[in-house]
């Protein structure tokens, strides 16, 4: 587990201009809680603990340089599984490893429950990136869900693709419960290339886009 | 209820609902209602009317607003339209639908309504196909690349229907205008209740047409081709544009293509609920697949009174609608007719999904295609040439 990027040291140095996450937010009040326009408030939900200290600096070595709209703060989801992934942003969260706050994670007990459903929600709700991710091969719970969530994957990518929407705003990983460190890259990765991307444009016309909360609740009662 | 209760009011009589006999005729026609002893359009009509009881989300969800049994009704009750108001009216609220496929088609459609898109929808293209930037015509592609890129585990090839009907208009020596950024029509929002999206599309689709100054457009699937017909002017005012059904436009036209001589195989005709009972189309897609010369074995329920594919708008799908399926897939079978031909993307779907069942095997086995890409196969090779600009691809 070499903190390939986040390191709680950052914490510390540049808790100062990005710093605006509350690290004592209340477990219930905090789930999926980025608010888009303020940009960084903290992540959280069952992840409170997690999210919330690491929220703080951005991240000091950081490979891709955000091109695009320093004031944009993508709004992005996260599918992990129970057994691998979703331990895996636990395992981060208690090695204090520092990555970025801009998802909410939706634990559903495999990947391979991901159907291309809520994959189009999420986006219809107004995200502008979805994440899925799993345990290795080999080591999917159920034996072969992850194999499945490929298959899903891949539906979901032609029907995107379809849409035409950009390629980069989906990406699936896999993430053991060991990988904190892995995790929190490939969140950092995502929310960077998202954010080059801009706003999605498949939110639809006329319709606020629902509040994190609402949103949250709205993904979850899909992921049932 | 009570702040409903108006809407309700107006639902039931603008449905004709008071002319009711109870004779039953509803419920003995209705194919849910054989398998699904709980259901009966007759029994929901009379609580309605005698307690006030309104059909449940679970019931409203389960109609498939084929309107058999309105076809049937000696008193003009039109329970489909009590179904679709109370549906939009409720939408939301009580009800929301089962959403078969997870919602996945609502998401789409709703996806649809972004005023920027830049859809990837016309890969199927290829070169033998003509189609045009600017003409008079124009053809309505539908959602079927949405359908082909996601039920690939159905093997559906539903854009087989869109290449025929391509293939068929070109041999009239027309080149169709298509939509790069078309959208879903928005039938199935319209009749889900959710007529706040459904409309967005309507506008969307009309202003897309209207600025490429098209005077007919053309349609391969039914639901596209009646909502536009009937419930777009609700929304955009009278139509800029003729609409046509593939089979009424190929029918007015059917002295101008050559098909070949030799005897084509026996094929049975599958009516979607949309097109024929809907819009009265019957008798084209008949004098189509005449003239194409393929031999038409009827099935026993035809034409207005054929049975629906159970596909429901994507609102709901459960073992009552595979009972459904595999009645009329033996029904299709029983004509001796070696293929199924549909006019709708969705019926192919549903009976394709049905057929998978491991456990009837063969019992249930025919070939399934469009009547599009059917007509288009008894082409003549010669075709005339296509006039109009064509696109670059
Ligand atoms: S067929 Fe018509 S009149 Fe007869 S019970 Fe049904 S709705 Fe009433
Ligand atoms: S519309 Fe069709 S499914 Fe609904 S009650 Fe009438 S016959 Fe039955
Ligand atoms: S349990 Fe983790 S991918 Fe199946």
């Amino acid at each position: 587990m070499t903190p390939a990027k986040g390191k709680t040291a950052a914490t510390e140095e540049k808790s100062k201009a990005k710093a605006k996450a509350s690290p004592e937010k209340p477990r219930a009040a905090a789930k999926g809680a980025t608010k888009r326009p303020a940009g960084k408030s903290s992540a959280g939900g069952a992840k409170a603990k997690v999210k919330a200290k690491k929220t703080a600096a951005p991240r000091k070595p950081r490979k891709t340089e955000p091109k695009v709209r320093e004031d944009f703060t993508p709004r992005i989801v996260v599918f992990a599984c129970n057994w691998c992934s979703y331990a895996g942003a636990d395992t981060a969260g208690i090695s204090r490893i520092q990555y970025s706050p801009h998802f909410r994670i939706i634990r559903v007990m495999c990947s391979g429950r991901v159907h291309p459903a809520f994959v189009l929600r999420a986006f219809e709700l107004g995200a502008d990136g979805v994440l899925v991710s799993g345990c290795h091969f080999g080591d999917c719970h159920y034996i072969f869900g992850n194999e499945r969530a490929v298959e899903q994957f891949e539906k979901t990518k032609a029907l995107l693709k379809i849409l035409g929407l950009e390629e980069g705003r989906i990406r699936l990983e896999w993430i053991s419960a060991a990988e904190g460190v892995k995790f929190g890259r490939v969140i950092d990765e995502f929310v960077e290339q998202v954010r080059a991307l801009g706003p999605s444009t498949l939110a639809p016309p006329g319709r606020e886009l629902p509040r994190e909360a609402e949103a949250f609740a709205d993904a979850a009662a899909l992921a049932k | 209820m009570d702040k409903t209760a108006t809407v309700d009011e107006r639902a039931l009589k603008d449905a004709n609902a008071f002319l009711c006999l109870e004779c039953g005729k509803c419920t003995s026609t209705c194919v849910v209602a054989r398998y699904n002893r709980s259901y009966s359009p007759r029994r929901l009509i009379s609580q309605a009317l005698a307690g006030g009881r309104l059909p449940t989300s679970q019931e409203l969800s389960i109609c498939l607003t084929c309107m058999a049994c309105d076809a049937r009704c000696p008193s003009g009750v039109r329970f489909v339209d009590l179904i679709r108001e109370l549906r939009r009216a409720t939408y939301g609220a009580e009800f929301a639908g089962n959403c078969s496929h997870g919602g996945a088609m609502q998401s789409l459609m709703k996806l649809m309504t972004a005023a920027e898109l830049n859809q990837d929808r016309l890969a199927w293209v290829t070169d033998d196909l003509k189609t045009a930037d600017e003409g008079d015509v124009a053809f309505f592609v539908g959602c079927a690349p949405y359908f082909d890129a996601f039920f690939t585990e159905l093997e559906v090839d539903t854009l087989a229907g869109v290449k025929g009907a391509v293939k068929v208009i070109n041999a009239l020596g027309i080149a169709p205008v298509v939509l790069p950024d078309e959208r879903c029509c928005g039938h199935d929002l319209l009749w889900g209740g959710d007529v706040e999206h459904f409309e967005i599309l309507a506008r969307r689709n009309v202003e897309l047409l209207r600025a490429k100054g098209v005077k007919t457009v053309v349609f391969n699937c039914p639901e596209c081709y009646y909502t536009f017909k009937a419930d777009y002017a609700d929304v955009v005012g009278a139509l800029p544009f003729e609409v046509k059904h593939l089979s009424e436009f190929l029918a007015e036209r059917a002295g101008e293509l050559n098909f070949v001589d030799d005897e084509g195989e026996k094929v049975t005709f599958q009516d979607p609920c949309r097109l024929a009972r809907f819009a009265g189309v019957v008798e084209p897609p008949r004098e189509v697949l005449t003239a194409a010369g393929v031999e038409l074995a009827e099935m026993p329920r035809s034409g207005k009174g054929a049975v629906c594919c159970a596909g429901n708008g994507w609102l709901n799908c459960d073992r009552f609608s595979k009972e459904v399926q595999l009645e009329r897939l033996r029904e299709a079978r029983a004509t001796g007719a070696t293929t199924l031909v549909t006019a709708c993307p969705k019926c192919e779907i549903h009976f394709r999904c049905a057929m998978k069942d491991p456990n009837l095997g063969d019992e249930i086995k025919m070939e399934i295609r469009d009547l599009a890409s059917t007509v288009a196969s008894r082409l003549e090779n010669k075709k005339a040439k296509p006039k109009g600009k064509e696109t670059e691809e």
